[in-house]
């Protein structure tokens, strides 16, 4: 029905699809890819595009792309930039542009709660999510500063800057000591105490069945 | 919200209906009047009361109406002003940027929500972005990098495909007890959509994807460049670069001048404001997808990579904050849906879930898309409890709460709900929440 290059279809989808599940009402699949993750129902659909092909991209360098090319590949680092910052220098960047929202220490704040503590909370009913508790890799501190914050100037932070706010914030939750300076690869190096507190999606999780009478 | 609940869906009644419905559909209908007369056994009490005064010739017979402007765009009538998207009161945030607005279910007759209507997840506010500057590029992993302007990508073979769409944390204010009045604080993050664009598969074979290529970072414009890791299987299979929704651009809270959808799966991962993709050979596990946008499990560990949407549905009428007129005929109605497919039964009880009977389902029915259920209801004035249960073309039926906190941790703000919604009616007719009560 659709004219399409066979080797990309045959590198996207024949390869690592895993048929999971029975043959769905619509003549769809529910399916995993190669690495286990749920994909739900796909296709066939029953609105297609037109088969054909007309080709409106515009080409353009990566260097071109540079200026918006700034997400981290956070389990190895890839992607993050040169520069290094201390944790003393953090703490002057967050008194300066942070402290506002999110409070002294990062205890929390006017808007937002806190960003330290609640390692090991997890196994409580009372868990507490700080980038300390919470991500499993110390780049991720990194990535998300460096694209979100400061709220009111998002992406105005120097990569020194953003490497030494990180630091401050890591040394806060006792996962750096407070002489630590930041830099692409020592911040890699950092172990985050729930690197492996994540389960793929394995739903279904639930057996309910379709009781119609004396139920319950 | 005191509306009566058959008079807010503005369709017609099951028994009324009869061009182009399929015969598995008819033979339901006829099976839901019998159990309809053997539940309620009575006469139907609308159109048995005398008028009670001669009708009034109202003032706006004698006058000219409006005149028809040069140029307008149409709004709805004053009277309507209370149907309106509202911020949850039930979860305050702090601030408005990194906020929500619900949509107003219990008004919505049918399966498509207004613009107006359809709800909103911003990470850091709403963007206004110029059309003529904006631009999409596609790079990484792929032959060549590729930049699409606005006027590029309307050039395109189209697509328009209708989807339910729904925030992962539809529901988190009511889990164990209830904390929401209204079916537009539990259930608001949901809207019906009929999206508009091209195939991201059309734009992906267009760059070449390398065939070590097996994931795609999807990047927003708007301040908090808010970006997830997606499975290239999904982007190839049903992935939508959109710009039209419902017949009309994108609305600037919905992600204009364009943004991606992917059918079926959680609001969040259809990023808005499109601004980059990138291909890669592993996910990115950026803070939405580690620390935000999973689920708590017991001993401490997270669901990741939960994104397919389970079958869900809710009766939006009657529901809770509405006062039933009365004993007599009711139309239950609500809203069904799937990420695994397409909804095949909705099942209803009036008494807490120890009985059940199907429900109409009124098409089209549709994959991954809300669908419209109805049952006839003869109210006779005791307490009731009323429940819906979805079951999709997989054969997955939509669990409790108990079902779930059998395999999950319901603790915090939690993901994910798709348990059965009870609403109690009491003995006045007063409709509320019973979201772990019954």
């Amino acid at each position: 029905m659709r004219s399409v290059k066979p080797e990309l279809i045959l590198a996207c989808v024949a390869g690592a699809l895993v048929l999971a599940g029975c043959a769905a009402g619509g003549g769809g699949m529910a399916a995993k890819t190669a690495s286990g993750i749920p994909l739900g129902m796909t296709g066939p659909h029953e609105v297609a595009a037109l088969p054909d092909r007309p080709k409106f991209g515009r080409p353009i360098s990566e260097a071109d792309i540079a200026p918006w090319n700034i997400d981290i590949r956070t389990p190895d680092g890839l992607g993050l930039p040169p520069g290094r910052g201390s944790v003393a220098e953090g703490k002057t960047v967050y008194d300066t542009k942070c402290i506002a929202c999110h409070g002294a220490d990062a205890k929390g704040g006017a808007m937002f709660g806190t960003m330290v503590g609640g390692i090991g909370s997890f196994t409580t009913n009372a868990r507490v999510l700080t980038p300390g508790s919470m991500y499993p890799y110390a780049p991720i501190i990194f990535d998300y500063v460096r694209r979100a914050m400061p709220m009111d100037r998002p992406q105005s932070l120097s990569a020194n800057e953003v490497y030494a706010v990180t630091a401050y914030l890591l040394n806060l939750n006792g996962l750096v000591p407070a002489g630590a300076v930041m830099d692409a690869a020592s911040l890699t190096a950092v172990k985050m105490p729930n690197r492996d507190g994540f389960l793929i999606d394995d739903r279904p999780d639930s057996a309910a069945t379709r009781c119609m009478s004396n139920c319950n | 919200m005191t509306s009566k609940s058959s008079e807010k869906t503005g369709s017609q009644s099951p028994g009324r209906e009869e061009g182009g419905r399929r015969p598995e559909a008819r033979s339901r209908r006829n099976f839901l009047r019998s159990s309809a007369a053997l539940a309620g056994g009575g006469m139907l009490a609308a159109g048995t009361k005398a008028a009670a005064a001669p009708l009034a010739i109202p003032s706006i017979a004698h006058e000219t109406g409006r005149p028809i402007p040069e140029s307008v765009y149409g709004m709805p009538s004053k009277f309507e002003a209370h149907v309106a998207r509202r911020r949850t009161d039930v979860f305050k945030n702090r601030q408005n940027w990194s906020d929500w607005s619900m949509s107003p279910l219990q008004h919505q007759p049918g399966i498509i929500t207004p613009n107006g209507l359809i709800f909103e997840r911003h990470h850091a506010g709403i963007p206004d972005i110029d059309p003529a500057t904006h631009r999409l590029v596609i790079h990484g992993m792929v032959r060549q990098p590729l930049e699409f302007r606005m006027e590029d990508l309307v050039r395109y073979p189209s697509v328009s495909r209708f989807h339910f769409h729904e925030c992962s944390g539809n529901g988190l204010t009511d889990w164990l007890k209830p904390a929401s009045t209204t079916v537009q604080q539990t259930h608001g993050l949901l809207s019906g959509v009929l999206w508009t664009g091209v195939l991201a598969s059309t734009l992906f074979e267009e760059a070449g994807v390398d065939p070590r290529g097996k994931w795609a970072l999807f990047e927003g414009a708007d301040s908090a460049g808010h970006a997830r890791s997606i499975p290239l299987e999904k982007v190839m299979d049903d992935t939508i670069i959109a710009y039209a929704m419902n017949g009309e651009r994108l609305r600037p809270e919905n992600g204009y001048p364009v943004r991606a959808v992917m059918p079926g799966w959680e609001g969040n991962v259809s990023i808005k404001w499109l601004r980059r993709i990138k291909v890669g050979d592993q996910p990115w596990h950026l803070r939405s997808e580690t620390a935000r946008y999973t689920d708590p499990m017991p001993g401490g560990k997270w669901r990741q990579f939960s994104m397919v949407m389970e079958a869900k549905s809710v009766i939006t009428n009657p529901s809770g904050g509405m006062d039933l007129k009365g004993p007599g005929f009711y139309e239950i109605t609500g809203l069904a849906w799937s990420g695994n497919g397409k909804i095949r039964a909705v099942d209803v009880s009036v008494d807490g879930g120890k009985t059940w009977r199907e429900a109409m389902l009124e098409g089209p029915v549709m994959d991954k898309c809300l669908t419209r259920f109805k049952a006839p209801w003869e109210w006779d004035g005791k307490p009731a409890v009323l429940m819906s249960r979805a079951v999709d073309s997989m054969g997955y039926v939509q669990p409790t709460v108990k079902d779930l906190q059998k395999t999950r941790a319901i603790v915090g703000f939690v993901q994910h709900h798709n348990a059965i919604q009870p609403w109690t009616v009491n003995a006045k007719g007063e409709v509320r929440n019973a979201i772990g009560q019954a």
